[in-house]
């Protein structure tokens, strides 16, 4: 056994009330163990101490945190290890690889200068030795040029190039065991497939044991040979990942699997936790949707560029989206997918006219409801504004944290005019809180009191004040948990059957596209590369683009 | 349930729970809250009303000094026993017992000047310790306002700023930087000169020539705040500019102003005093702080130390207790800070 954590506990103090010292238990008694040569992954949704375990085994974490229990690296417990033994380890022995590679690497400092540092330290070697084992190591990680790349600041290389750089600084002293923390969760599908590829073939040839960490089933049942489920601090069920997949025993672990949207099934709603632990069975009935539904938004030749400043006085254009065309239909969803820069959110905000001005130029036609919403004046595009609504990707940032959800959800139909008076506007939104889910008493609390899913659903009240036509979700659900990923997206298709709304459904998300969209707009740079029906464009995809898209999405453990 | 005991705790109430955990936070509050009663009280003429009159002798020392010795008048020996009996060959004598009913009209009151006072008198015998008081009244109050002035014009400016950008924005980084530009004392005295003597000039001076930091502080966090998500939501569902500007940013801002403010009080009453030190502060019939330093430092050299102790220790009191108050103030107001404790 190359690492065995037994009765983990991890718990942080909180400070101290009534001259009591306050504890939060995070990690509640956690044993499993990593064998040598193979990969565990570590699944959960957010706090449920999956990062907190792992971070404990190198004693990553926070100056208020205790431990207890024991953790036996090579027969050696590292919880008693003093700090000097600990600093030996550390890089040498165990490596770690965190979620977001750009803030990982230090900005001021080349890569070749950040990968020469534990050669040095660790090995003894030259500097002279460093650097050309440096440039080894760019190369075994797959980048190109590595010679040239050694003098290149992480700035100038893309999210999964720094990636790589980080997995090569984790391997440059060989270790034993890799630590990954959500190693691929800040990137594109295409460049997590790579990722993910890149750290199965160096596990087998470092002959290295991997603890991966990831709330992603599809991706962990893709690398790893053991999983071990964790829910609020506490070991769900471990298992071998084929028998995770195919004999899941843990009713969580069933939920886990059967909320995510996949590409093969097609349920009309997406079962809940709390569903699968009464044993419901998925929803499979659909709707029919009205094929002649009159077009409500008419998009043609849209633009929109952003001026990039140059020089001194210069400025350039840069056009993030280069003509979208499309037409809304009532009721129906339009869903908008691409990676990272694809201009699938500058699309979407334009539409709102929610750019600064100043910033570049808009251009193309926005027809809705007969009118171009991009030429409207002041004063009509207030009344138009209602009927086309939006919701953020971060639920922690779109709502005024010094508001009671009363006043967030009051404000938009004073400054409209909807209600007769205060009292009636109350009415009126305690009403749409029950409909989203939540009850009368959130109406005088704060956002900071509620999680992450409540306050979409806030959000989306929000929006729904102004009995909108047309609502943009802008990655509505991409922040959230699957759990309650799949609770919104029931939402989602609850208030268009019963409001008859329509859909801008923006998302990296393939899977999820695919669950709630009846069309989709494939995006790459600016450019809309493909536009089909959902179920044709998931079954016969046209384009290379769409086709290596489809390809990226983790599937899950697929057998041997 | 009631009403009250379902509306939730806001940000304001969970500040003030951090801040009354803060022993040395409260404790200063306690000693600011007196002076601002002090403040009050001076201001209503309840206490240290007759602040001008010369209640004891020249530099008389303060109560645990004890009186200064008599000072040795000169040479000539004063005579000793009853007058000498002119009445014989005085031509006016007649007129004596007359002049006695007339004098017995009047009646001269002895006025006992105090030997000693609590902390102690002037050169002009007037009580330091009412002088204190008074003086502390005007410079708490050129402070207060004057850091108010300053708070309000770097807020408006710099949410103007902060939030519109581009060609007004511009503008008013010129404007901040031609202020900056000039020495800060240089540009005191200028305003100072414009404005002539008064309380209300010390405050405009200081309130006009004090604001940069303050903009600079709040163009900064309306810049960052005007990206967010809940600001762009307020613009999807039509609020307007004012709205979002002083109805949304602004509270969320507003701990960055109010720490400013604080901080800016405890600096203005500093430079109260340099500009009263200087000639430049309030007119000569009133007394503050810095006026009483000035008088202080020509009553040192000859050995009257009493008015600048007296002045020193009150200010040091005021200021430092302001200033940790302050601190505590940030540390509970800022929601960076939180989950440090």
């Amino acid at each position: 056994m190359l690492l065995s954590i037994q009765d983990l506990k991890v718990a942080f103090r909180l400070g101290k009330e009534h001259g009591e010292q306050q504890r939060a238990l995070a990690v509640k008694g956690v044993s499993f163990d990593i064998p040598e040569n193979s990969t565990v992954a570590l699944v959960g949704e957010s706090g449920s101490g999956k990062s907190v375990t792992a971070m404990s085994i190198l004693n990553l974490l926070p100056t208020n945190a205790e431990r207890s229990g024991r953790i036996l690296f090579q027969g050696r417990d590292l919880l008693q290890a003093s700090q000097s033994e600990l600093l030996a380890v550390r890089g040498k022995e165990i490596a770690c690889v965190f979620q977001d590679p750009m803030s990982s690497l230090n900005p001021v400092f080349t890569v070749g200068q950040q990968l020469v540092e534990p050669l040095i330290t660790h090995l003894r070697m030259s500097a002279k030795q460093a650097l050309v084992r440096a440039e080894e190591l760019l190369h075994e990680v797959g980048i190109p040029e590595p010679k040239r790349r050694l003098k290149a600041y992480p700035h100038e290389m893309s999210g999964g190039q720094q990636q790589r750089v980080m997995i090569a600084m984790a391997l440059a002293c060989e270790p034993k065991l890799l630590i990954a923390d959500e190693p691929t969760t800040a990137l594109d599908v295409t460049i997590q497939r790579q990722v993910m590829e890149l750290m199965g073939k160096l596990k087998d040839k470092h002959r290295m044991s991997m603890l991966f960490i990831s709330h992603d089933l599809g991706v962990v049942g893709e690398i790893s040979d053991h999983v071990v489920v964790m829910r609020h601090g506490e070991i769900r069920e471990k298992a071998p990942v084929a028998d995770i997949f195919n004999a899941p025993q843990d009713g969580y672990t069933k939920a886990l699997l059967a909320c995510r949207p996949s590409l093969s099934e097609n349920p009309a709603r997406l079962m809940v936790i709390d569903d699968h632990i009464a044993g419901k069975a998925a929803d499979m009935d659909h709707k029919a949707k009205d094929p002649d539904a009159p077009v409500v938004l008419e998009v043609s030749g849209l633009k929109k560029s952003f001026w990039l400043k140059q020089g001194l006085f210069g400025k350039r254009e840069f056009q993030a989206v280069k003509g979208v065309n499309f037409k809304l239909r009532k009721g129906y969803t339009l869903g908008v997918v691409g990676e990272s820069g694809s201009g699938k959110t500058t699309m979407g905000l334009a539409l709102l006219r929610l750019h600064e001005q100043s910033n570049g130029t808009q251009g193309g036609q926005v027809m809705f409801d007969g009118r171009d919403l991009l030429t409207l004046g002041r004063a009509e595009w207030l009344q138009m504004r209602r009927r086309i609504q939006v919701v953020f990707q971060n639920p922690y940032a779109s709502l005024n944290p010094r508001f009671t959800i009363g006043q967030t959800l009051r404000e938009p139909m004073e400054i409209h005019g909807i209600g007769s008076s205060t009292a009636d506007r109350e009415a009126r939104a305690v009403a749409l809180l029950v409909k989203v889910g939540l009850d009368e008493t959130a109406m005088h609390k704060y956002p900071h009191e509620f999680s992450g899913g409540q306050r979409q659903r806030i959000a989306i009240a929000r929006c729904l004040t102004l009995q909108p036509e047309v609502l943009v979700l802008d990655e509505a659900v991409s922040a959230l948990d699957v759990s309650v990923q799949a609770q919104v997206l029931n939402l989602l298709k609850d208030l268009q059957d019963e409001f008859g709304l329509s859909y801008i459904f923006i998302s990296h998300d393939l899977a999820v596209v695919k669950f709630i969209s009846d069309e989709v707009l494939v995006m790459q740079n600016g450019d809309v590369v493909e536009q089909a029906a959902t179920a044709e464009l998931i079954a016969a995809p046209r384009e290379d683009y769409t086709r290596r898209l489809l390809g990226a999405v983790p599937r899950g453990y697929q057998g041997a | 349930m009631s009403a009250a005991a379902k509306q939730s705790r806001g940000v304001w109430a969970l500040a003030w729970t951090r801040l009354k955990a803060d022993r040395v936070g409260m404790v200063c509050l306690w000693i600011v809250a007196a002076f601002m009663v002090l403040v009050v009280l001076t201001a209503m003429d309840v206490i240290a009303g007759n602040w001008q009159k010369e209640i004891g002798v020249p530099n008389a020392p303060p109560h645990i000094v004890g009186p200064m010795p008599p000072e040795a008048v000169g040479a000539i020996e004063v005579p000793k026993g009853p007058n000498v009996d002119l009445s014989d060959i005085d031509p006016l004598a007649p007129r004596y017992a007359e002049w006695e009913a007339a004098a017995s009209k009047y009646k001269t009151e002895e006025i006992t000047r105090a030997e000693t006072l609590p902390l102690g008198a002037d050169r002009l015998g007037r009580d330091i310790l009412q002088k204190v008081l008074k003086g502390a009244e005007v410079s708490i109050v050129v402070g207060l306002l004057a850091a108010l002035v300053a708070t309000f014009i770097g807020t408006l400016l710099g949410a103007v700023s902060g939030f519109f950008g581009g060609k007004i924005g511009d503008l008013l980084e010129w404007v901040y930087n031609v202020f900056t530009a000039i020495p800060s004392i240089l540009l005191i005295f200028a305003f100072a000169v414009i404005f002539g003597r008064g309380v209300m000039s010390v405050v405009l001076i200081l309130g006009l020539t004090g604001w940069t930091g303050i903009y600079r502080l709040v163009r900064a966090e309306f810049m960052k705040h005007r990206q967010r998500d809940y600001v762009r939501s307020a613009e999807a569902i039509g609020a307007s500019s004012a709205s979002r500007m002083f109805k949304h940013i602004l509270p969320n801002v507003s701990h960055v102003a109010l720490v400013q403010l604080s901080l800016h009080v405890v600096s203005f009453i500093k430079s109260e005093v340099i500009l009263s030190y200087l000639g430049l502060g309030v007119s000569v019939d009133q007394v503050s702080w810095g006026t009483m330093l000035s008088e202080a430092q020509s009553e040192l050299i000859l050995g009257y130390w009493w008015q600048l102790a007296a002045v020193t220790v009150t200010m040091a009191v005021f200021v430092t207790a302001f200033a940790l108050f302050t601190d505590a103030l940030r540390d509970a107001l800022d929601p960076k800070l939180r989950g440090l404790e």
